[in-house]
């Protein structure tokens, strides 16, 4: 008998949730553009927009008691774990009612109630708090796991090296996620890896490693249900390989002059939402009403959220030492 | 009514650090240690040697050398429920692991706008004499104090050896334990049952009337040395021992100095940008009217120490030089 868990169900209601969590995810960064040319968001701003399938096909496979740990550009991730839309706009505001209170902005994003652990700026960064929640599990022998996305650029760093050994040798309970979007900021995959397969470099710590089409929501579905159901199971950790691309610049500052703007126009059809409606629509799975309904609920709630940013408050400067340490129970 | 005086041991402050070891695991199911070489190995400068058999590998854990990895290890174990207890082999090799140190450990609860304490001990052994040359005999507590969200202890004695780590591990931040290495063959007596001390606070460990030697670590012998030659000239020195780095404990120094009207400070880390330097700025703000004489600093020559035992020693903090510099702040 087959795990329920392992295979997605693509049934109506769920296809209109992963179309849902993608639309959610780009109209919200789009909003998010929009409010960093007027001034609103300030800083550095990371969009994903072309990447929406992963986090969203990966997050189905988590359970509330899961731990996830994502980069700084982790807007899609924080919207498909669960995190508001309201507190995360507020974030991006700096306000005090955002999900960080304002002290993080775009590139750390944090949740308690979601455990949602960032939102980490530096590339590799994450990994080793990976290993360490997902030992935490271990130690404790629960059931759960740690989901941790990255870059294929992290692959260079030394602590991604540190950390699939350490996940690999402990067989602890992490997913590894590598969003391979080919370039590094700017650096194309070619000119910084001696091997441009990513999850090979998994594969030589002995750690089970597939590649996905990162544009297809479903494909990365299957693939994260799949490895967390092997996960829990006690097997270690996996390794996700998402091959993917981002339409826009590594951040709002990029010209991109490292890539031809051609290269970007083939790839829009390809687009996660772009293919996944097209595929709904071809099968006569949703109708038009059923996009326009999520368009229009998801409308509403970037409104909404924008205006739950507007209205919040900027914390007192009075407050600007609080949260260095916490004081010790006495 | 007769009190029975507590027992007391005699031990070593390596055979402390251990013990405190021993009662922490002992007393919380969550608490573990890991690091290179803590386990088989017995640790590099056999302070967890024996604790394999007691605790088992899943709680004397030994790591590959990935410094970074099992310092963020350590960072995500805190963050999830676990109370780790991570060896770093020595200061110089925490570099590798500066990144989760500074970007992670001291930053989360800030930028988490206070939903994520990191309640990890960090200890490592620091500082020279063991002619171990450039890269194993630096003194780089003093860069970890620079950074807020981090606490950096630095236990001199015995005591603070057993307690400092006890307490430590009730602060529910990232605490720095910096371990000197010429202090693990000290010898000494302490309670049997010695518990965790407070933190936070500095110690004055020779009361003095006329300069103040504000040291830690491993310069505190040499400064009690220092004193006691100055004792002899019928200079009362006042010994401060620092213990806690970050923070300070201003209102000790700056009490004893309003006193003494004189000191000297001595810090095994290079002078430029330095701790005493922060001391120093410390007294300067807050002390000025009070003094008698300009601060003196004895820190180690601006050089990567070096392997000859000579020439490292002549690098180093003396009883020599600290006694010369008191002297001189009192026009002698």
């Amino acid at each position: 008998m087959t795990d329920p868990a392992i295979k997605p169900h693509l049934t109506r209601e769920h296809v209109a949730e992963l179309l849902r969590q993608m639309v959610r995810i780009r109209r919200f960064e789009e909003k998010c553009v929009e409010l960093y040319q007027r001034e609103k968001i300030r800083g550095f701003l990371h969009v994903y927009i072309g990447e929406e399938a992963i986090a969203v096909g990966i997050m189905q496979a988590l359970a509330p008691a899961d731990t996830v740990i994502a980069t700084y550009r982790e807007h899609g991730h924080a919207i498909a774990r669960g995190v508001p839309m309201t507190t995360l706009m507020a974030e991006m505001y700096g306000k005090q009612e955002g999900c960080s209170r304002g002290r993080g902005g775009s590139m750390h994003v944090f949740d308690a109630k979601t455990r949602f652990y960032g939102g980490n700026a530096i590339v590799g960064g994450g990994l080793p708090l990976a290993v360490g929640t997902a030992l935490a599990d271990a130690m404790q022998k629960r059931p759960s796991v740690t989901a941790c996305f990255f870059g294929e650029g992290a692959a260079a760093e030394g602590e991604f090296h540190e950390s699939m050994n350490l996940a690999a040798l402990w067989k602890l309970p992490v997913l590894f996620v590598c969003e391979n979007n080919l370039y590094a900021m700017g650096t194309a995959l070619a000119l910084s890896e001696s091997e441009t397969d990513i999850h090979h470099k998994a594969e030589s710590y002995r750690m089970p490693a597939e590649v996905v089409d990162g544009m297809d929501v479903v494909a990365v579905e299957a693939a994260a249900r799949k490895a967390v159901v092997a996960i829990r199971a006690g097997a270690g950790p996996h390794f996700v390989e998402c091959r993917t691309y981002r339409f826009r610049g590594h951040s709002m500052f990029d010209s991109e002059l490292y890539r031809d703007k051609a290269e970007v126009e083939r790839w829009k059809p390809h687009g996660p939402i772009e293919r996944f409606g097209a595929w709904l629509r071809q099968n006569d799975i949703l109708h038009e009403a059923a996009f326009q309904a999520i368009e229009t609920e998801v409308a509403a709630e970037v409104e909404a959220a924008v205006a739950f940013a507007e209205a919040g408050t900027w914390e007192p400067v009075a407050d600007l030492t609080k949260h260095v340490t916490l004081e010790p129970e006495s | 009514m007769n009190e029975i005086a507590p027992a007391r041991i005699k031990t070593t402050y390596r055979e402390a650090v251990r013990a405190a070891i021993r009662d922490a695991l002992t007393a919380d199911p969550k608490a573990f240690l890991m690091g290179e070489d803590v386990g088989h190995y017995g640790g590099c400068y056999a302070v967890s040697k024996g604790l394999l058999a007691e605790f088992g590998p899943e709680r004397i854990r030994d790591t590959p050398l990935s410094e970074s990895a099992f310092v963020g290890a350590g960072i995500g174990a805190a963050l999830n429920g676990m109370r780790p207890i991570v060896e770093v082999m020595t200061v110089n090799f925490s570099l590798l692991a500066l990144d989760q140190i500074l970007n992670n450990a001291a930053t989360l609860l800030h930028m988490s706008g206070g939903q994520f304490n990191v309640p990890l001990v960090i200890r490592m052994a620091t500082g020279a004499g063991r002619q171990l040359a450039a890269q194993h005999s630096h003194s780089l507590e003093g860069w970890y104090a620079h950074i807020p969200g981090l606490k950096v202890l630095a236990p001199a004695t015995i005591e603070d050896a057993r307690g400092m780590l006890l307490g430590a591990l009730k602060d529910p931040n990232p605490v720095l334990i910096f371990e000197h290495v010429m202090l693990y063959n000290m010898e000494g007596e302490i309670a049997a049952d010695a518990g965790a001390v407070e933190t936070g606070k500095a110690a004055i460990r020779r009361p003095g009337r006329d300069v103040t030697l504000i040291t830690y670590g491993g310069s505190l012998a040499k400064a009690m040395a220092a004193a006691e030659t100055l004792a002899k000239e019928r200079i009362e020195a006042e010994v401060i021992d620092l213990r806690t780095l970050r923070p300070l404990d201003t209102a000790t120094i700056i009490g004893s100095v309003a006193r003494t009207r004189r000191a000297v400070v001595v810090d095994e880390g290079w002078k430029t940008g330095s701790l005493a330097a922060e001391v120093t700025a410390t007294i300067m703000e807050q002390a000025f009217w009070e003094l008698d004489a300009p601060v003196a600093r004895v820190c180690s020559a601006e050089v990567p120490i070096p392997y000859p035992r000579h020439l490292e020693q002549a690098a180093l903090p003396q009883p020599e030089s600290i006694a010369a510099a008191a002297r001189a702040t009192l026009g002698r």
